[in-house]
């Protein structure tokens, strides 16, 4: 495809290794962000270390909170019944991204160290206050998310796991670009240790961001009316031909008063 | 070049594939497999559709090499060879599931896959929640109707026959 080397090593250490020795390598997670990249020549890299043999794919509770190993597949997030139960929002979420094909491949650990600023699990990560594990450090969501395609990870760093607190309440909405079945706009709404935590992808020029004017008016009152008196004011929105910022804009709101609206009733996030 | 051992369609294969090579050239040009349909080569059309391990994935997204001690089922395989249609093939042939053929193989991957997850989850399959399955394979006839029908169709002989991966 475009000469890569391929490694596929069994310890996490070992994985560090390749990546800092290779002159360009990458984590192959689930490739379905990155092999098409390739392919369409916006990234070249000279090696790909596949970890999915690192055992770091599965689901367990943590003092009642949930951990999602980083090569845990889409749709083993979106069927597990820890997760139904505890974050059922979180299951919507997965059970919606891309395709059934799709989900039998992509990661949560791909999704969110590819960044994309359409993608959905940013959107969760952020809103529900997760942390992110690597292999050296734990990183908060917000800390964590630096921009377009850009995170806080070193070059040779391996997320190991994603690490959510059980939220009051949560719910996602979206509307899906068809042709992508990427977010054309998606807005996570969640209550978490006593706050409120908006989160919205698909939206903002630099990738996900949280919405806190309305964070601010939910933390006063937890109602779908108060998403009228909010918005995002001058900030510079994803314009394309799907959609122009303005549109955008306004699906925010549209998509922030729905969530807040279903919040308690859990349906399709589309 | 990496070795991989997988087995294909119930078949033990061994070879050295390159590192870079993709799934489906792998069926297609090494294995012969040309059921293997590659339409857009970039996630979207579903045309080359295989499962591994028993579930639907699209072979022009995955590395042949990281194929080592998987199970890897294609259209080819679904049923025995001189043996009867697979239910879902017959119902997209009774059901006039098809005009150009292009998408057919993926097609009916992908439906075999969306019977095993309704199976999986208890919940029946409708008009509406198949559409909504098929969001990852594209009809460029846009013979979705038949399309539809013929996996209607080909869930109920499923139920019957009682199982959907041969």
């Amino acid at each position: 495809m475009s000469g890569f080397s391929y490694h596929s090593p069994e310890t996490t250490k070992a994985a560090a290794q390749l990546l800092s020795e290779k002159s360009d390598g990458c984590i192959l997670a689930g490739g379905h962000s990155l092999l098409p990249a390739i392919k369409l020549g916006l990234n070249a890299p000279s090696d790909l270390i596949d970890i999915r043999k690192l055992g770091l794919s599965g689901i367990t509770e943590d003092g009642g909170d949930i951990l999602i190993g980083a090569t845990t597949l889409h749709r083993d997030v979106a069927e597990n019944a820890r997760v139904k139960d505890r974050i059922p929002a979180l299951a919507v979420l997965a059970g919606s991204i891309g395709d059934p094909m799709v989900r039998n491949a992509g990661t949560i650990g791909g999704s969110i160290a590819n960044n994309d600023p359409a993608a959905d699990y940013p959107a969760a990560v952020l809103a529900l206050d997760a942390t992110i594990i690597t292999d050296r450090r734990q990183i908060r969501a917000d800390d964590f998310f630096l921009g377009l395609f850009e995170t806080a990870l070193e070059e040779d760093e391996i997320i190991l796991s994603v690490h959510f607190p059980v939220p009051v309440r949560a719910v996602y909405r979206k509307i899906k670009q068809p042709a992508s079945r990427f977010a054309l706009t998606g807005v996570f709404v969640a209550e978490t240790s006593g706050k409120a935590r908006v989160a919205v992808t698909g939206a903002g020029q630099n990738g996900v961001f949280r919405f806190s004017q309305l964070e601010a008016e939910l933390d006063r009152r937890w109602h779908p009316s108060v998403v009228e008196g909010c918005s995002l004011g001058d900030m510079s929105l994803i314009a394309d031909i799907h959609a122009d910022a303005e549109y955008r804009a306004n699906l925010v709101n549209v998509l922030a008063k729905r969530a807040i609206q279903g919040v308690q009733r859990d349906s399709s996030p589309t | 070049m990496a070795q991989i051992s997988l087995t294909v369609n119930g078949r033990h294969v061994e070879k050295d594939v390159p590192d870079d090579q993709i799934l489906s050239r792998f069926l297609r040009e090494t294995l012969g497999l040309t059921g293997v349909h590659e339409g857009c080569d970039t996630s979207q059309c579903g045309a080359c559709v295989v499962h591994i391990g028993g579930r639907a994935v699209k072979s022009c997204t995955t590395l042949a090499a990281t194929l080592d001690q998987s199970e890897v089922t294609t259209i080819e395989g679904l049923s025995p060879i001189d043996g009867d249609l697979h239910p879902m093939q017959a119902a997209f042939q009774d059901n006039h599931g098809l005009q150009c053929g292009f998408c057919t193989p993926g097609m009916i991957m992908s439906a075999v896959g969306i019977v095993e997850r309704s199976r999986e989850s208890g919940v029946a399959l409708t008009a509406e929640t198949v559409r909504d399955e098929l969001d990852g394979n594209i009809c460029r006839c846009t013979g979705y109707q038949n399309i539809v029908q013929s996996i209607l169709d080909g869930a109920g002989r499923l139920t019957q026959t009682g199982g959907a991966e041969k």
